[in-house]
């Protein structure tokens, strides 16, 4: 470990405790820290109570779930694919959920009114659905002779990408307006319906898929060899490539899933990551997961706080901090 | 990056299918002309053109509607595929496309601002808007790439140029959710060719024969800089005048085509692609031939988006895809690589 790696892996599980805790006391209906404490142990007031479990701690520990798990699906694709463009966004995941979200609120119009307890449930199950579907089609385009290389992989996933998004602009242009804002709200981005049932289906997915990829990690730095030498390390090239894949589009896709269209955070929390601890995805991955974490919470609490109480979909928040940043850092780092 | 796999350059193959790409083109301009709501004969079409009778309803039909909708197709659809070639071969990847350089997010960001803040613009109005916007998000992501530390690696400016794009695309969701033009705005994008007019027209010819002609001057140096920065400048390139020129280009002519035409997208990316493939990696001969494909593609576009579900458009970037994206993965499952 570098003296720079020793400081990120210390410090962000620091600011990350801090901003949950800021994050707790702020909302439409602040609560004194003092009191978030007394409701933690049992003796607060029975609307803190309400505020805080039901509504307000779901939604931050999705954000944390869902910022870490685009997070590594994007360094996983980057690092799979040898591009730095590589995001889930741009291999169709994305566009394969969001086609399948924006189809479902076409044929049941009339629930964008007030997302009733069916859309709520419902909407994540039809978005994994998509995702699982695009990703099984870039698959099945992109496997010849039993392996799939990381350029086809690529090229396939942005035509099925280009594909998916034909579908649905033309679902959306037929749909009310009133659900249209709603498409376009999820596409952006955002946690919604934030309650304990869907950090419970997302929970095993981050659960089991997190560790893998960071015991796999040494894997992708042998990937990135190329593959005549990767093989000529001892690796079974395809078996690996194959696993890491199926690892990333699982982690995109459940995220997706419940957090809507924010493949930029996949894009850019791996850079910043890699721009702090360097390139060995052993590092990389946990450090990409905090910066997503990190940065998809931050966001949360900005959308929540500063622009209540318009409703600005996370996605553009995320964009409209991480891009700056990541700018400054492009400018100054060689 | 790129696997160098059978990089090589086919001149005759290149010839010949462009040779072949631009009759089939004509005859689709033709096609696009006879074909719509009001089905006009061939012969009408000649005729009409040969001598012009301003008082015969389908003359009119064919000069003022079909006519500029023909050339429009094919001019946006050659402008956004040059400028996808000239992004793929400057930065080296095979996911650059115009968008990728800020324009498109560009444009849209002004045309968000126009219809939250200053409704009820002309249609000439809108589209110098959307060209400033185009212009504004290209300088941001040049002058990003220039102000960083170290080379102007092509990856460097692909990565500026996502960032902006999802800066200024993240400000305009945010100003059309706000103000509630979201549907408008995609209306306006995804209206494609619908209504176009001479004047649009007269704008887009001259600029895309300009970003041609400036794409085709430094063709030969694009095909230098594809196989790397280090070679390029060991044979001493000019990179930095080159990758200005390029962006000019590129800036011309998504400009041009996004303020026609709206983000018709997936040409910029797929066509340059397709071209490779068949004619191999000298951009002296992938820029015209991606030109005559990305124009054929539009064109045809076109025609289905009138013929599918009429008397309703479909989105002509729809019909694109849906056109295009079957035949891409057959391409790309073939494995003949290059940039």
């Amino acid at each position: 470990m570098t003296k720079s790696q020793k400081i990120f892996f210390m410090l962000l599980p620091i600011l990350i405790l801090v901003t949950f805790l800021v994050s707790l006391n702020t909302g439409v209906i602040k609560i004194a820290p003092l009191d978030v404490l007394k409701t933690f142990i049992g003796y607060g007031t029975d609307q803190d109570e309400l505020v805080l479990f039901s509504f307000r701690l779901p939604r931050m520990v999705l954000a944390l779930l869902i910022g870490a798990g685009m997070a590594v699906a994007g360094a996983i694709l980057q690092g799979v694919t040898r591009n730095d463009l590589a995001d889930p966004g741009i291999i169709g995941i994305n566009a394969g959920a969001g086609f399948a979200v924006v189809l479902y609120l076409y044929l049941v119009s009339g629930n964008a009114i007030e997302p009733n307890a069916l859309t709520i449930y419902t909407m994540p199950i039809f978005a994994l659905v998509g995702a699982g579907l695009a990703a099984f089609l870039i698959y099945l385009f992109a496997m010849k002779g039993g392996v799939v290389t990381p350029s086809r992989l690529i090229l396939v996933g942005i035509g099925i990408a280009a594909l998916f998004g034909a579908c649905l602009i033309v679902i959306q242009l037929r749909m009310d307006p009133r659900d249209f804002m709603k498409a376009t709200v999820w596409l952006t981005g955002s946690i919604w319906g934030a309650n304990w049932t869907y950090v419970l289906s997302l929970l095993p997915w981050i659960v089991v898929l997190l560790p893998l990829a960071f015991y796999r990690a040494r894997y992708l730095n042998v990937l990135n060899l190329g593959d005549s030498l990767a093989t000529g390390l001892g690796t079974h090239v395809e078996k690996e490539r194959r696993l890491m894949l199926f690892i990333a589009v699982a982690l995109a896709g459940s995220s997706v899933s419940v957090g809507g269209g924010i493949s930029f955070l996949g894009l850019i929390a791996p850079h910043i990551a890699r721009k702090v601890v360097g390139p060995r995805h052993q590092f990389l991955l946990p450090a990409a997961a905090l910066t997503g974490a990190l940065l998809l919470l931050f966001s949360d609490y900005v959308s929540r706080v500063l622009i209540a109480p318009s409703s600005i979909p996370v996605g553009i928040v995320v964009a409209f901090l991480g891009a700056p940043y990541f700018i400054y850092l492009l400018i100054k780092t060689p | 990056m790129t696997s160098h796999q059978e990089v090589k350059s086919r001149p005759i193959v290149g010839t010949i299918t462009g040779l072949v790409g631009l009759v089939i083109l004509l005859f689709s301009m033709a096609a696009s002309i006879s074909l719509g709501a009001a089905d006009i004969k061939l012969g009408t079409v000649w005729n009409s053109l040969l001598s012009f009778n301003p008082n015969e309803l389908q003359h009119q039909i064919i000069h003022e509607l079909r006519i500029p909708r023909a050339l429009a197709s094919a001019f946006v659809g050659a402008a956004l595929a040059v400028s996808g070639a000239i992004m793929q071969g400057m930065t080296r990847n095979p996911l650059a496309s115009p968008s990728i350089m800020g324009v498109s997010d560009g444009a849209a960001f002004a045309i968000a601002i126009v219809f939250a803040f200053i409704p009820g613009l002309s249609v000439l109005e809108i589209m110098s808007v959307s060209f400033l916007g185009a212009g504004l998000g290209a300088l941001l992501v040049f002058s990003i790439a220039f102000a960083a530390k170290g080379t102007l690696s092509p990856v460097k400016l692909a990565l500026a140029g996502v960032a902006v794009g999802a800066l200024l695309d993240s400000i305009s969701t945010g100003i059309a959710i706000h103000f509630n033009v979201a549907q408008d705005i995609s209306f306006w994008f995804a209206g494609g060719l619908t209504g176009v007019t001479w004047a649009q027209v007269q704008w887009l010819i001259p600029a895309f024969f300009i970003g041609l002609l400036l794409a085709l001057f430094i063709s030969r140096s694009i095909t230098i800089l594809s196989l790397g920065d280090e070679v390029a400048i060991g044979l001493g390139q000019q990179t930095i005048l080159i990758k200005t020129i390029a962006t000019i280009s590129v800036l011309l002519l998504t400009g041009a085509a996004v303020s026609v035409a709206g983000a018709v997208g997936f040409i910029g990316l797929i066509i340059p692609h397709v071209t490779r493939y068949i004619v191999g990696v000298d951009y002296r001969v992938v820029i015209p031939c991606s030109a005559i494909f990305g124009a054929l593609l539009l064109v045809v576009a076109d025609i289905g988006s009138r013929m599918v579900n009429p008397p309703f458009e479909t989105p002509v970037g729809a019909i694109t895809a849906l056109v295009g994206v079957p035949f891409f993965l057959y391409l790309a499952r073939q494995d003949r690589r290059g940039l």
